[in-house]
Order: structure tokens, then C-alpha cells, then sequence
């Protein structure tokens, strides 16, 4: 047994060395200033700078619009899943799963093909005589909305599900017995009920969609950039490392805060799955 | 019903854009155009005709087979001293190893490059290979415990008890038994690896490209049905590993399931 216990040095020494080590280097560096020193300057030049603010700004802005469309869609099919026969749902929850065996790259890829000026949609749109002519939907906002939806759905899917899954159905029932009508049933006893589920789907969403690179960098505009798309910007061009220490320093606290409301509200083992740890 | 209907549209969504992809990737022409003027095959043999889309993928696979091997003998360790260990700090411990997963990726990234410029790493496999082993930790950790806890550690004990020594315990006894928690330790982390594009666009040098790395600078500037082509590829290569990984797990299963019968007699 207590040799069982030290094979933790490995994995944890490793973890250390090349992810707790670098990270505190980079929190540390982001209230260095450029001659050294601790200092707050390189904050005050990010909060200063509009364009900066314009970019954090946006940043909650599209992950707040990702989370609202992946909660309007996500939550009449994750209401459905919990309805089914206990031996459907993990057939649908398994198609839902299908995007995740594909790379992000390549899935986002298929939308700007899907979206483009010459796509299908806009074949369907000119097609149907719905518009005179092609319509920009790609490197626009709705273009970085839906293929950030895309992503992020099945996260809110599975989040809201599992919470429903676990309502007690004969406390609808018994409301049915009270005379409630179906719709009276959902608003007051079966929508409450799966309002963790909403809460915790919508925080984990909207924390993960915060970080997101790809798709706003590939689907977006000048407009839409997002806080990640400043880091590497920072990092590759601008050459400036406080800068993106800063920046990461801004989005790790988000995401934390995010996270830590999470684990308050749902608990942080349902998302990681970790009842075995 | 109509909440069926929805679901169902929902699925389309969400499957639509990946079928997609073979209709184009079969394309005639050069531009990018949905529905395709006409078929050919023209996009394939420019992939495998291409030594730069060859070489990179080459490399990919590379690079994501040590970095399954690294993260699922580091998971490995790090589930065996959770579930059976008594740990001090135990949680302190655990989070850390689940944290990769939490921290946005472009900040693990920065943070990596900023400590791999400082020890002339970048434009190295290796810091490729370390990037991507701490994000494949977390889920690879998981996928092992969930296995290693279901299981009853009295048989490990039974071998020890009839003369094996603990190394032969756990060579015999437990890897077997945790056969299917390791298959899919090995196999997730090498599709997040084979998939990642940040590490990899940071530490990569510029002379040998990964996959992800080379659609990416091409989808930015061009969108040449190619990129559908090695979506198809990557997509067929993702399904195939997944495929072999469960045939394997049933396997594995099996044999679990005759050694603890074989326990149960004994």
C-alpha cells in the first residue's frame, strides 16, 4: 500500500514541472513589469487600450449568445431524452456524440463549406428565391454563433439531461392527480426541478465557449475576435508576453469563477465523472 | 411528437456538417461549391501525392502514438495511487491532475511556450509530445480509475497468497484486469493529441508541420476541397482507431470476466 502511494510521484512530478510551474510563471509574469519588479502597468495599459476592451468585451458577448442558443435548442432535446424509454436515450445521446470523433478543425471546415458565399445554404436561400442574391453568413457574428453552437450543443445537451434524468416522475404524476394541466405540470414541477441542470449547463457552456479559438478565428470577421485570438496575437506578433500573460491571467479568473459557481451549484464531479475517484 | 421531430432535426445538425464533407472532398472542381458540378478522385491522390500533406500526417501520427504511450503510463500511476493508494493531500492531488482539462488551452499553451522558449524547446517534438501529454492526463486518468475501481483487488491479493511476487501480480493480475481502462486511455489520448491544433501551432517548427497545423494555414487562406479530402481521412483514421479500440475492449472484457471466474473457483 504504501508503495502503491508513491507512483503518484511521477504523473504529479511531471504535472508540476510543465503545467503548475508554468502557469504560476505566467500569473507571476503578468504583474511584472518591464524592467522588473511587481507592478500592476500592464492591467492598466490592457483597461486603457479600447481596442483590448472592445475584444473582452466581445468575448462575453458571443459566449453569452452561444450559451443562449445552446440552452433554446438544447433543452426541448434534452426534455425529449428524459422522456423516452430508458433504452433509447443512450442510442440518441451516441448520435449526439458523433461530431466529438472528428476534429474541430475539420468540423468547422465543414461549415465555413456549408456557409460560404457558394454553400449550400445559400444555394437553398437563392434556390427558394428567400434572397435575391447570396447572403454574407460566413466570417460574420452568426457564423461564429452557429459553428460555436455546433461545438458546444452536446455539452449543454448532456449537462441538462443528466439532471432531468434524476427527476422524481411521480411528483408530476401526483400534480397530474391534483388536476394540474400538462403544460401547469411542466412550468411548476418539472421545469424547477431541472433548473440546476439549466444553471449548470449554461456555466459550463458559456466558461468553456470564453476560451474558444478556432471556430471565431476561422468563421469570424475583424470584428469578432475573441480574448484567445488576442493571446496568440500577443504571443506571435506583438511579441509581448506580459500582455498575453495578462490577458490569460483575465480569462483563467473567469473561467475559475465560473467553474467554482458550478461545483457550488451542480457539483464539479458530475462533469468530470470522477464517482470513481 | 413534434419534440421528437426536433430532436431529430437536432441530430441532423449535429451529423449533417461531417457527412458533408465526402460530397466535397469527391469534387471536380477547385473552387469551393456545395453542391459539387462533378465527381472525381482528384483530391485524394493530391493528398497522397503531396509529400507535404504526407509528411505531416506521418508525423502527427508519430508524435500522437508517444504522447498516448507518456500520458497512459502517467495516468496509469497516477489512477493506481488514487483508487488504492492512501493519499495525503489526496484532493489537492487530484485536482491538479484533473486541472489541465479546466484551464483553457491557449492559456496551458502560453504558459508552455513561455518555459519551452527559456529552455530552447520550441520547434522540438518533445515539447510537442510534453504539451499534449498534460491535456491527454486528465481524461486518460479518469477512463483508467473508473475501470481500476470496479474492480476486486482480492484477486491481486490471491496471487500474492499463492507465491507470485508483486511485480508478477501486477504484471498477471492487474494490467489485464485493467486491459480496457488502458485501451481507452491509450486510444482518447491519441485522437485529443492527433486532433490538437494549439500546442502544436505554438511549438511546431516551421519546417515540419502537424496535420492539424497545415489544414489550419491553409483553411485561412484557401478552402480547397483538399481540406475535405484529409477531413475524410483524418475522420475515417479517428472511426477505424475507435473501431479497433472497442473490439479490443470487448476482448479484454471477456478475458476479465474468465479470470474472475477462474478467481471465484479457486
Amino acid at each position: 500500500m504504501t508503495r502503491t502511494r508513491l507512483l503518484i510521484v511521477p504523473p504529479l512530478l511531471f504535472l508540476v514541472v510543465f503545467f503548475v510551474y508554468p502557469i504560476a510563471a505566467m500569473l507571476a509574469r503578468s504583474v511584472t513589469g518591464t524592467q522588473g519588479g511587481v507592478t500592476l502597468q500592464t492591467y492598466a495599459a490592457v483597461l486603457k487600450e479600447p481596442v483590448y476592451l472592445l475584444i473582452l468585451a466581445n468575448t462575453f458577448r458571443i459566449a453569452a449568445i452561444v450559451t443562449a442558443a445552446c440552452l433554446l435548442v438544447g433543452y426541448p432535446t434534452a426534455y425529449f431524452l428524459s422522456q423516452v424509454a430508458g433504452n433509447r436515450a443512450p442510442v440518441y445521446l451516441a448520435f449526439i456524440a458523433v461530431p466529438y470523433f472528428t476534429s474541430v478543425l475539420v468540423r468547422t471546415y465543414a461549415w465555413m463549406v456549408l456557409l460560404g458565399r457558394d454553400g449550400l445554404i445559400n444555394h437553398v436561400l437563392v434556390g427558394l428565391h428567400l434572397a435575391p442574391q447570396p447572403v454574407k453568413l460566413l466570417y460574420t457574428d452568426f457564423g461564429v454563433v452557429v459553428g460555436m453552437t455546433y461545438v458546444l450543443l452536446p455539452y449543454m445537451i448532456v449537462a441538462l439531461y443528466a439532471v432531468m434524468e434524476g427527476i422524481d416522475r411521480t411528483l408530476v404524476r401526483a400534480a397530474a392527480a391534483f388536476g394540474a394541466s400538462p403544460w401547469e405540470r411542466f412550468r411548476r414541477v418539472f421545469f424547477p426541478l431541472s433548473l440546476p441542470g439549466v444553471v449548470g449547463g449554461s456555466l459550463l457552456v458559456f466558461v468553456i465557449a470564453l476560451g474558444f479559438f478556432i471556430t471565431p478565428a476561422l468563421m469570424g470577421g475583424p470584428s469578432d475576435q475573441m480574448i484567445a485570438m488576442l493571446i496568440q496575437t500577443a504571443v506571435e506578433q506583438l511579441l509581448n508576453w506580459n500582455l498575453a500573460s495578462v490577458l490569460g491571467t483575465l480569462l483563467l479568473a473567469a473561467t475559475l469563477i465560473g467553474l467554482i459557481l458550478y461545483d457550488r451549484l451542480v457539483g464539479l464531479e458530475k462533469l468530470i465523472g470522477g464517482g470513481a475517484l | 411528437m413534434t419534440l421528437r421531430l426536433f430532436c431529430l432535426a437536432v441530430i441532423v445538425f449535429l451529423i449533417a456538417p461531417v457527412i458533408i464533407l465526402v460530397p466535397v472532398a469527391l469534387s471536380s472542381v477547385s473552387y469551393l461549391s456545395f453542391p459539387p458540378p462533378g465527381w472525381s478522385l482528384r483530391w485524394f491522390s493530391d493528398f497522397f501525392s503531396d509529400p507535404g500533406w504526407l509528411s505531416a500526417l506521418f508525423y502527427s501520427v508519430r508524435l500522437s502514438v508517444i504522447v498516448a504511450f507518456v500520458a497512459t503510463a502517467l495516468s496509469l500511476c497516477a489512477a493506481l495511487s488514487f483508487v488504492r493508494g492512501a493519499l495525503l493531500f489526496r484532493k489537492a492531488i487530484y485536482l491538479v491532475v484533473l486541472a489541465p482539462m479546466i484551464v483553457p488551452e491557449i492559456i496551458t499553451t502560453i504558459a508552455l511556450y513561455f518555459l519551452f522558449a527559456k529552455l530552447h524547446l520550441v520547434g522540438t517534438g518533445t515539447a510537442i509530445v510534453i504539451g499534449q501529454s498534460v491535456l491527454a492526463i486528465p481524461v486518460a486518468t479518469i477512463l483508467i480509475s473508473s475501470v481500476l475501481a470496479g474492480y476486486d483487488i482480492r484477486l491481486e491479493q490471491a496471487a500474492i497468497v499463492h507465491g507470485a511476487s508483486p511485480m508478477q501480480a501486477f504484471a498477471r493480475i492487474t494490467v489485464p484486469l485493467v486491459a480496457p481502462g488502458i485501451v481507452a486511455a491509450l486510444l482518447f489520448s491519441f485522437l485529443g493529441a492527433f486532433d490538437n491544433l494549439l500546442i502544436a501551432l505554438f511549438m511546431a517548427s516551421p519546417l515540419q508541420q502537424t496535420l492539424p497545423v497545415r489544414i489550419w494555414s491553409m483553411v485561412q487562406f484557401e478552402m480547397q476541397p483538399v481540406i475535405a479530402a484529409v477531413g475524410v481521412i483524418v475522420s475515417a483514421l479517428g472511426a477505424a482507431v475507435l473501431v479497433a479500440g472497442a473490439s479490443l475492449q470487448s476482448r479484454s472484457r471477456a478475458a476479465l470476466a474468465e479470470a474472475q471466474a477462474m478467481a471465484a473457483q479457486a
